[in-house]
């Protein structure tokens, strides 16, 4: 399997934001270099991953790589182990084979809490709010892993400026937010842990589609900022057409990647995912 | 007439601090893990029985209140560490077993090391009692329940104005969710055990003096303090308090109005009223699950 890097040049974007990223994320000197090659490492780096609930396999050797600064896709169906994928990478969910290597650090076996530490922040499917907390202490719990409490305040500040709602409803608690209103703190609450990987599960899940847009506008936002994404959606033709990869998922194993244009694109893809 | 309620209400309302201080215990890990922590009861004697202990050997009643609310918690990590944490994954069930076990085997070492012997030590400002409308007040009374409304605000600042406090409610809502945002969901757990004991253990050493100790007080504290805690709503704070005081009271009045024999059996007819009319107890949390 081809790995992220090299692939993403070609990419036909539509959006100035996702030319961007692409540019800059496909710099390719330094390729000998041991140092410049530490630095144009990929951020996540997954090798022949498993999982197991109980006797039954939901991933079996899957490979995928996300490169600095992009935004990876990653489709399929019901079922077919994106969840587990994503679980398996913040550590929740134990793997059962291969290895996951994030920056450089093999994190196979570290423990959840340690991997946000580091950078790794997932928004889950379903949002999991903290229903009973107020707005505000959701965000403040994102950043329960940082040591700089001074830039905690700021960081609330340029949430409530990206989402000017969350900040309405700061005293109230999360539960009697809207469903996109808990996506939106949803999303916030992971960018207060300040990562250096951000992991989407199903962020259009269960929306009305004028919120659908919404949130996608917001991960279009932060791609342009820079932002590592992985992304995963049963919308594959909305999320293929802001990725710079994507990845195909069947029954627990990899079938198909390419750069996001390539699989909006691709028969199979089309006729399986896009119902085209 | 006035004088013997008021009378009645002192002695409910003291020992129904201690049930308050145990229903916290049992609401604090019923948060973090949903089980009922049957040993919260030993935590109540060894809290008591460790003060007589220290005091005997000579230490200030400071020093001993100290060890004997700094031991119990080492306990409750201990027995987290050694019972509950290799038994996870088991169901809730098993681990309810799994504690009331660990409470046979506290008690049955505190029984072999101090004995079967009643004890107690001095109350801590006299007994002196004060005199209000007619009805006496023991000084210790106003130590347990000053203490308590100390410990109920100091829990309440810590959960409503810590990052550690939020990110044990944020445990109690949703684990899953707690660990993405980098908590440790089992660290979360041992420290609500060593508050719960530390809790509990500050119950026994503040009611001893009105009421003896010895290694088997426990059972029926904690029982009574499982009561409160359901009575009160499981899982709310103000609940387990409410729930302590009332009962304690409703026991006293019992217990002086009807007749003591009756006083024991009094929580366990007002669990099954308050549950058959308020099956979630009187503040209990509604159960509002988002699928």
């Amino acid at each position: 399997m081809s790995t992220a890097r090299d692939t993403t040049v070609a990419t036909g974007t539509t959006t100035a934001a996702a030319m961007a990223v692409t540019t800059s994320s496909a710099s390719p000197h330094g390729a000998g270099d041991g140092i410049a090659a530490a630095v144009e490492a990929p951020l996540l780096s997954v090798r022949g991953l498993g999982s197991h609930y109980g006797r039954i396999a939901a991933l079996r050797g899957v490979d995928l790589v996300v490169g600095r600064r992009q935004l990876v896709a990653l489709v399929g169906a019901n079922g077919a182990g994106k969840t587990t994928l994503l679980r398996t990478i913040s550590g929740v969910q134990r793997a059962t084979a291969g290895s996951i290597v994030f920056d450089g650090d093999d994190i196979t076996t570290l423990r959840p809490d340690r991997r946000v530490r580091l950078g790794l922040c997932h928004v889950p499917e379903g949002r999991r709010v903290f229903g009973p907390l107020s707005v505000a202490d959701n965000l403040v719990l994102g950043a329960y892993g940082r040591r700089d409490h001074d830039a905690v305040a700021d960081d609330i500040e340029r949430m409530y400026q990206m989402f000017p709602i969350l900040r309405q409803r700061a005293r109230l608690p999360a539960g009697t937010l809207s469903g996109g209103q808990q996506q939106m703190l949803a999303i916030a609450r992971a960018l207060m842990g300040r990562p250096r990987l951000l992991l989407l599960d199903e962020p259009s899940m269960g929306l009305a589609p004028r919120l659908v847009e919404e949130v996608f506008a917001a991960i279009v936002a932060l791609r342009a900022q820079a932002m590592t994404i992985l992304l995963v959606e049963q919308n594959a033709h909305a999320a293929l057409a802001i990725a710079d990869r994507g990845y195909v998922i069947e029954t627990g194993e990899i079938v198909l990647s390419g750069n996001g244009k390539e699989l909006l694109y691709n028969e199979r893809v089309r006729e399986a995912y896009l119902g085209l | 007439m006035l004088a013997q309620l008021l009378q009645f209400v002192f002695s409910g309302l003291t020992v129904g601090a201690t049930y308050a201080l145990a229903a916290l215990g049992f609401t604090l890990i019923y948060n973090a893990s949903h089980v009922i922590n049957f040993a919260q009861g030993e935590f109540i004697m060894l809290g008591g029985i460790l003060t007589v202990v220290f005091l005997a050997s000579g230490l200030p009643l400071p020093v001993a209140i100290l060890l004997a609310l700094l031991i119990p918690a080492v306990a409750g990590v201990v027995i987290e560490k050694l019972t509950i944490e290799p038994a996870k994954g088991a169901g809730v069930e098993s681990l309810i077993i799994i504690t009331i076990g660990a409470s046979l085997v506290v008690r049955g070492l505190v029984q072999v090391w101090f004995g079967k012997g009643a004890a107690t030590f001095p109350a801590f400002s006299g007994s002196t009692p004060i005199a209000v409308a007619g009805a006496a007040l023991a000084p210790q009374s106003l130590w347990v329940l000053g203490s308590m409304a100390v410990i109920v605000v100091a829990l309440w600042l810590f959960f409503s104005r810590t990052i550690a406090g939020k990110g044990i409610l944020a445990t109690a809502v949703d684990p899953l969710a707690a660990q993405l945002v980098g908590i440790n969901t089992q660290r979360v757990l041992l420290v609500s055990f060593a508050l719960a004991a530390a809790i509990g253990a500050a119950g026994g050493i503040l009611l001893t003096p009105i009421t003896m100790t010895s290694y088997d007080v426990g059972i029926m504290l904690g029982l009574k303090g499982f009561v409160a805690a359901v009575v009160g709503g499981l899982g709310s704070g103000p609940g387990a308090v409410i729930g302590g005081l009332l009962v304690g009271v409703i026991e006293a009045l019992t217990a002086g109005y009807v007749s003591s024999a009756y006083k024991d059996a009094v929580p366990f007819v007002l669990i099954f009223v308050i549950l058959f009319f308020m099956p979630r107890g009187l503040l209990g949390p509604k159960t509002t699950e988002r699928v």
